[in-house]
This record gives C-alpha cells, structure tokens and sequence, in this order.
C-alpha cells in the first residue's frame, strides 16, 4: 500500500542510486584522461565529476533553505521550518563532501592540501562553519517556534554572507589557483569529460531531491507521531 | 516622544547602567591587553615583524574582547528579568535594537580607544597612522556589534547561552575582519587611498548590509 502510494519516490530512489553508479563508472572509466595530467595528478582530476556536482548540490540546498527561511518568516508555517531544516542538512554532508575532495585533487595537483589564496576554497570552508552553527543552533533551542525563527533568521544572514565573503577572499588571495570549467566563452573541456559532469550533476541534484523529500516526510511523521502521543 | 529619543533611551541605559559598575568593561579591556601579551609572546613581535603582525593582533583584540561584552548585553537583561521590562516598554522592537546594538559599539569602541595607544606604544609604532585607524576601528566596531547584537539577543535564548555566539558571529564576519585587518595594515604600511578603496568598499558594504537585514529581522529574534 505505502509502496504503491510512494512508487514515484521509491522509482526516483532507485534511479538516483543507479545513477550514481553510472556515474562512477563514468568518471573514472569512460571519461577521457585530462590534457596537461599525468600520474597521480591524472587519476585525482577525476574527483572533479563528484566534486563539483557535490559543490552545486551543497551550494542549492543552502539556497532552498534561504527561501524557506523568508518564507517562514514571512508567512510561517511549520512546514517551511522543516524544509529549510532538512535542506540545510543535506547541503551540510555535501558541503562536507567538497572540502574533503578539494584538498585530496589538490594535493597531487597543486602540491598542497591547501591554500588560503584561492576564493572557492575559502568561501566552502567558511559556508561549512555558518551551516554547522546552523544546525548547532537548532539543537541548542528549545522552543519549537522560538528555534524556527531563530534558524530562519540564521538561514537568511548565513546565504546573505556567502558571496560577500567569496568576494573578500578573491580580494584577499591575489592568485586564483582554481581551474576554470565555465567561462564566458562556454565550456573549456573536452566534450566527452563535459557529458559525464553533465550527468553527475543531474544526479546529483536527483539525489538531493530524494534525501530532501524523505528527510522532510520523516519530521512530518515524527510530528504525527508526537500529536498521537499527547493525544490520550 | 520620537523614534531617535527612544533609541537613544535604551542605549543610554545600557551605558548607565555599565557605569555604575564597569564591569563589563574592565573585563573586556583586559582581556583585550591579555591578548595583546599572549600575541606578544605566541608570535616573538619584534620591531621588524610588528607591523605586519599588529594589524591582526588588533583584531583579534577588538573581536573577542567585544565578543564579552555582546554576550553581557542580553545575558544581564535576562538573569535580572528585566528583558520583560524592556520589551513591554511603549517602544518598538527596532528602537530596542538600535539602542542596544548603540551600547554594544560604544564599549567595544571604547576598549579600542584604550587599547591603540597603548598597543602603539608597546610595539613602537608611528602615531601619524592612528587617526585613520580610528576611522576604522569605528566602521568595524559598528559592523560588528551590528550583527553581534542580533546573535546574542539569540544566543541568550540557547541552551548553551555565551558558547553560541562565537560560533555564530564569527564565520559571519569574516568579510568584516579581512577588510578591517587590510585597511588597518595599509593605513600603517602608508599605502596610497586609492590601494585601499576596495577595502573601504568591502567595511562599510558590510555594515549597511548586515545592519539592515539584522535591523529587519531582530523583531523574530526578541518575539515571545
């Protein structure tokens, strides 16, 4: 019955999970090998088709819980607070995901783990700081409407830092050590290496849709299930 | 009475009530010149490292010490109940916030006005530079205890009360620090006005920023 009535979320789940798969295999088998890489620094560039899709999926769910933070605020609403909550979450493990992978490639390929001169690098350290004390936040709150707004509130100056401090640090650190994909001219990779960023990037963004969905249902049953208990 | 009266009301009692004791700005002011010290001795200033170390050694003053005092600012309202009082006062929430957020920068400033004399003379540096330095010691105060003042109204209302703030003020101003520690270096390095107008642009962009969001959403954050 829940099966039936859930067939397109289990058929999303399970398309984001083969996809991924796929998308594996593309990345690290069928995508050519990066010109001007060798060795290590070849294999590594690889990471790109998980780290950028991750950063894309981390940098969306921070928006999502922007909007439903104004939202909130704006109209209220219990299910705006859960959305935002649970977005944030998400965007948290897939921030996680790009700080973790960035140092990895940039190792071999920079001959550092880390550099303080590139913007992006920076600005994802910093976007992880903000959404953790986020969801710090919500768990030092304990008023259930009290910790909405104040989450919202968090939500809405949070995102409304993140290109300011994008902007500070490009100031800040005179060399961009990041590789271009996207600019002004199109695509600068091969076409091949493009249809599987592409890809990854469109499952990516399933993936978060299913989680987002999921973990948004689960508060609103464990809310169900809260109403029932003080019921009798 | 007018909205500017009113503001001004609620920052005068903030202030008042912190001469009475100067309590909290002891603490900060020596907690300020203990940083200075830890600095001093953490990072061996000499004469030729002074002045590309002090700019942020400053900072890290100014931020934490006032990091003490944004948290007094709703912690002794609410242990002595009188954040009720405040708020059932025929004012606006907004007035509240601007006359807090008025205190908070007039005590951060102030530790700042004892604590670049002495740091300037404790590092030997030329006093040509400290009227601009001034200029944005006062921008970044204001930047500061702008969003500062928002966080602790809310910070106050965590389980974790003073530990929050830190966690949520300083990813934020980040921005903030950067433009302030690159305009307080210049300025001492003596790099021509133009050099630094980005920097200027990046300080004040921040404060109207991030006073208007924190001025628009602190009625949220003080609601009961």
């Amino acid at each position: 019955m829940a099966l039936r009535k859930d067939g397109w979320l289990w058929a999303l789940g399970l398309l984001s999970f083969v996809g991924i798969l796929v998308a594996g295999y593309l990345a690290l088998v069928w995508a050519p090998p990066a010109e001007g890489f060798v060795g290590e620094a070849e294999l590594a560039q690889r990471i790109f088709y998980f780290h950028v899709p991750a950063a894309w999926t981390g940098f969306l769910a921070f928006f999502v819980t922007f909007v439903a933070s104004v939202a909130y605020l704006w109209k209220g609403g219990r299910k705006w607070d859960i959305l935002a909550a649970s977005s944030a979450e998400i965007g948290l493990v897939f921030t996680t995901m790009v700080v973790v992978t960035g140092p990895i490639w940039a190792k071999p390929t920079w001959g550092v783990w880390w550099t303080w001169s590139d913007p992006k690098l920076v600005t994802a350290a910093i976007l992880w700081l903000i959404y953790f004390g986020y969801m710090m936040l919500r768990r030092m709150v304990e008023d259930d409407a009290r910790r909405a707004r104040f989450a919202a509130v968090l939500g809405i100056i949070g995102f409304a830092d993140v290109p300011i401090v994008f902007g500070a640090a490009r100031w800040w650190g005179q060399s961009v050590a990041h590789p271009i994909v996207v600019s002004g001219g199109g695509f600068d990779v091969a076409p091949r290496m493009l249809t599987v960023l592409m890809f990854s990037l469109a499952v990516f963004t399933l993936m978060y849709i299913v989680i987002l969905t999921l973990r948004v249902r689960a508060e609103h049953l464990a809310d169900a299930v809260e109403s029932l208990k003080t019921r009798e | 009475m007018n909205f500017l009266r009113k503001v001004g009301a609620v920052a005068w009692k903030d202030l008042r009530a912190e001469w009475r004791t100067r309590e909290v700005f002891s603490a900060m002011f020596v907690f300020a010149l203990l940083i200075i010290i830890i600095f001093n001795f953490a990072l061996e200033l000499r004469a030729e490292n002074a002045r590309v170390l002090v700019p942020g050694i400053l900072w890290v003053a100014f931020t934490f010490s006032g990091m003490l005092g944004l948290n007094r600012s709703f912690i002794q309202e609410k242990d002595r109940g009188s954040l009720e009082g405040l708020l059932l006062c025929p004012v606006d929430r907004s007035a509240i916030y601007l006359g807090k957020m008025l205190a908070n920068s007039a005590l951060m400033a102030l530790v700042a006005v004892f604590i670049l004399p002495v740091s300037f003379v404790l590092f030997n540096l030329s006093f040509g530079a400290l009227p601009m330095i001034v200029v944005v010691t006062a921008l970044g105060t204001v930047g500061f205890a702008g969003v500062g003042t928002l966080f602790s109204a809310m910070a106050v209302n965590t389980r974790a009360r003073e530990v929050m703030l830190p966690l949520l003020l300083f990813p934020v101003a980040v921005p903030l620090i950067i433009a302030a520690v690159k305009l307080t270096a210049g300025i001492m390095d003596g790099l021509p006005v133009a050099e630094l107008a980005r920097w200027w642009q990046l300080l004040i962009g921040f404060d109207a920023i991030f006073f208007t969001l924190s001025f628009m959403t602190f009625d949220y954050v003080i609601e009961e």
